[in-house]
């Protein structure tokens, strides 16, 4: 069984993030970083593959720039190819040009019998290109996964809805994206940072792919103003000495909730 | 401006969402001389009443979608009565998983742009902008619509009040799924119910959530105390559902619940922006976390930089013996 996991570079997020005031985008220079919902869809990957007993996981991935060690993290997990549409002229492309762009990458891969993507990305959470691939694509699609099993040509799910879950089967090839915690991510091991190195990323862009127009061109939306929000007036904060719960207390004493 | 809001049903109501939307639809349309009609993915006769009763002149429904997935099947359904020559030219969307599924399908039978996470939305003629915060709620970007409509957008829960418009009985046109050949494959054969006790969580006048620094599973249970003590609704970060403590219906932030109760308690929470979106609206926020650095300081009203493990305990005794 051969699998595609999208994957998502972004800006470490524990740095604080920044609006490029020029082009008024996320900042998305530098060194970029497997966005961490994605290495749930890898690691998922990983293990649908290794239970078929056949097949191999690749990767697809968008970015500005041709940065690629986030791919390469992927690839240090066990993927065994990548291709990274890089291109400056992909800057502010919203998430339908996204999804097709992802989408042509998926065909120059040939398919492959199950696409896995995450949710939402860490940095722009659209939350819509998992599905909006699958419609450009034209496959069915699950999403939301919490459990993925892949058996007899058939993909079954249990997919998160707002107050139950559904239990759901779909024939492959299909598309599904999955929810942070659907399995454990392993850590790539130092054999496989090693082999990484050496693994093929094929760097196109979108126009090789013959996708047109993308960036700000395909977008369709403009960005018109920006504001501060008002700020929250600073609280009081207090180091607990033990008696730190009696302040919760009056506090709550004070908004007559107790 | 002919607005359509994506409408769903919860216990044979529609939800609070759905009812929000139409409210904000309503007063968008009557400021530019257009009407409101209600997209449901399903049968409409049990919510027609109520979603006229909050604006909608017109209802469409799918009918029973027959175990298909809303995304794929509702999106058909709305592109065919598109294609038919009835076009609003706006569609608003629940920011969640079927409201999200349904517009992206759209999105491509459509090709048009989706805007998501919006808070406001605002129209002058045939320009139509939407506002969505970014980092945790600092930034406010406002985006406009440049391509012709309908113009798709989602909105996050408890972004506008609903209220009632007095409106009777909405026309319920048919807008049946049509055929929807390999795409359609995927089919829901079982639900389950996720169980919750005392009040919801996004209805709850106090809202007591942990998060990591609680150490472990077993210590969830000090919220859980704690909630019912304040009457409240426990609730969580991601990254304490992520690792199984407790069910998904529990979290509060960017994928799980918005929340606005009068006290929220985060206990053990670090203030990731996925968790402050989804309870910075609240009236007083009260943070307990040994981390003095910790971003939920920066949203707290009272903040105490301590051990939740030595903090809560004594809480909770002060609380009983009241």
């Amino acid at each position: 069984m051969n699998v595609i996991v999208c994957v998502k570079q972004i800006p470490d997020p524990a740095m604080p993030g920044e609006l490029d005031s020029s082009t008024n985008t996320l900042k998305r220079e530098g060194k970029l970083i497997l966005d961490e919902s994605d290495s749930y869809g890898v690691e998922m990957a990983l293990q649908l593959v290794a239970s078929a007993g056949e097949g191999e996981v690749s990767l697809v991935s968008m970015a500005p720039n041709s940065e690629v060690s986030g791919l390469r993290t992927a690839l240090a997990m066990g993927a065994s190819k990548g291709i990274l549409v890089s291109d400056p002229n992909l800057l502010g492309s919203d998430a339908l040009t996204t999804a097709k762009v992802l989408a042509a990458a998926i065909g120059r891969l040939g398919g492959a019998d199950l696409i896995i993507a995450a949710t939402e990305s860490s940095d722009g959470y659209t939350g819509t290109v998992p599905e909006q691939m699958a419609e450009v694509l034209g496959l069915p699609s699950v999403t939301f996964a919490k459990h993925v099993e892949v058996a007899d040509g058939a993909l079954k799910v249990n997919r998160q809805t707002e107050e139950v879950y559904g239990e759901v089967t779909c024939p492959v090839p299909a598309v599904t994206s999955v929810t942070a915690g659907v399995v454990e991510p392993r850590y790539p091991s130092f054999k496989g940072i090693m082999a990484a190195k050496s693994k093929p990323v094929e760097t196109v862009t979108a126009a090789d792919l013959g996708v047109t127009p993308v960036g700000w061109d395909g977008a369709g939306q403009t960005i018109s103003n920006i504001t501060k929000a008002e700020a929250r007036k600073a609280g009081e904060i207090i180091e607990d000495d033990g008696e730190g719960y009696t302040k919760i207390v009056a506090f709550l004493e004070n908004l007559k909730v107790i | 401006m002919n607005i359509w809001v994506f409408a769903q049903e919860n216990n044979g109501a529609p939800t609070t969402s759905t009812l929000e939307l139409l409210t904000k639809a309503r007063s968008v349309a009557e400021g530019s001389g257009g009407s409101v009609s209600a997209f449901v993915g399903g049968d409409a006769s049990a919510i027609a009443a109520g979603l006229g009763e909050h604006g909608a002149t017109k209802v469409y429904a799918t009918g029973d979608l027959g175990g298909k997935l809303p995304g794929v099947a509702v999106s058909a359904a709305m592109k065919a009565v598109i294609g038919g020559g009835d076009s609003p030219d706006l569609i608003m969307f629940p920011q969640n998983y079927e409201g999200r599924d349904v517009m992206a399908r759209l999105s491509v039978k459509l090709d048009r742009t989706v805007l998501t996470n919006n808070i406001d939305i605002s129209a002058e003629g045939d320009s139509v902008s939407v506002t969505t915060p970014v980092f945790g709620g600092n930034v406010l970007v406002t985006t406009t619509f440049t391509s012709g409509g309908p113009h798709l957008a989602a909105f996050r829960p408890k972004s506008f009040a609903a209220e009632a418009s007095g409106g009777g009985v909405p026309e319920v046109v048919a807008a049946p799924v049509p055929d929807l050949g390999a795409v359609g494959a995927a089919t829901v054969v079982a639900e389950h119910v996720e169980e919750s006790h005392g009040p919801k969580l996004d209805e709850a006048n106090i809202v007591v959530s942990g998060g990591r620094g609680l150490g472990e599973a077993s210590k969830y249970e000090m919220i859980e105390q704690l909630a019912k003590l304040l009457k409240g609704a426990p609730g969580a970060s991601r990254a304490i559902v992520d690792a199984g403590w407790v069910p998904y219906s529990y979290q509060v932030g960017q994928t799980g619940k918005v929340v606005k109760p009068t006290v929220y308690v985060a206990a053990g929470i670090s203030g990731a922006t996925q968790h402050m979106v989804g309870m910075k609206g609240s009236k007083n926020i009260i943070a307990v976390n040994k981390d003095e650095e910790a971003p939920i300081f920066g949203v707290a009203d009272l903040g105490i930089v301590g051990d939740v493990h030595k903090v809560l305990p004594k809480l909770i005794e002060a609380l009983r013996s009241r």
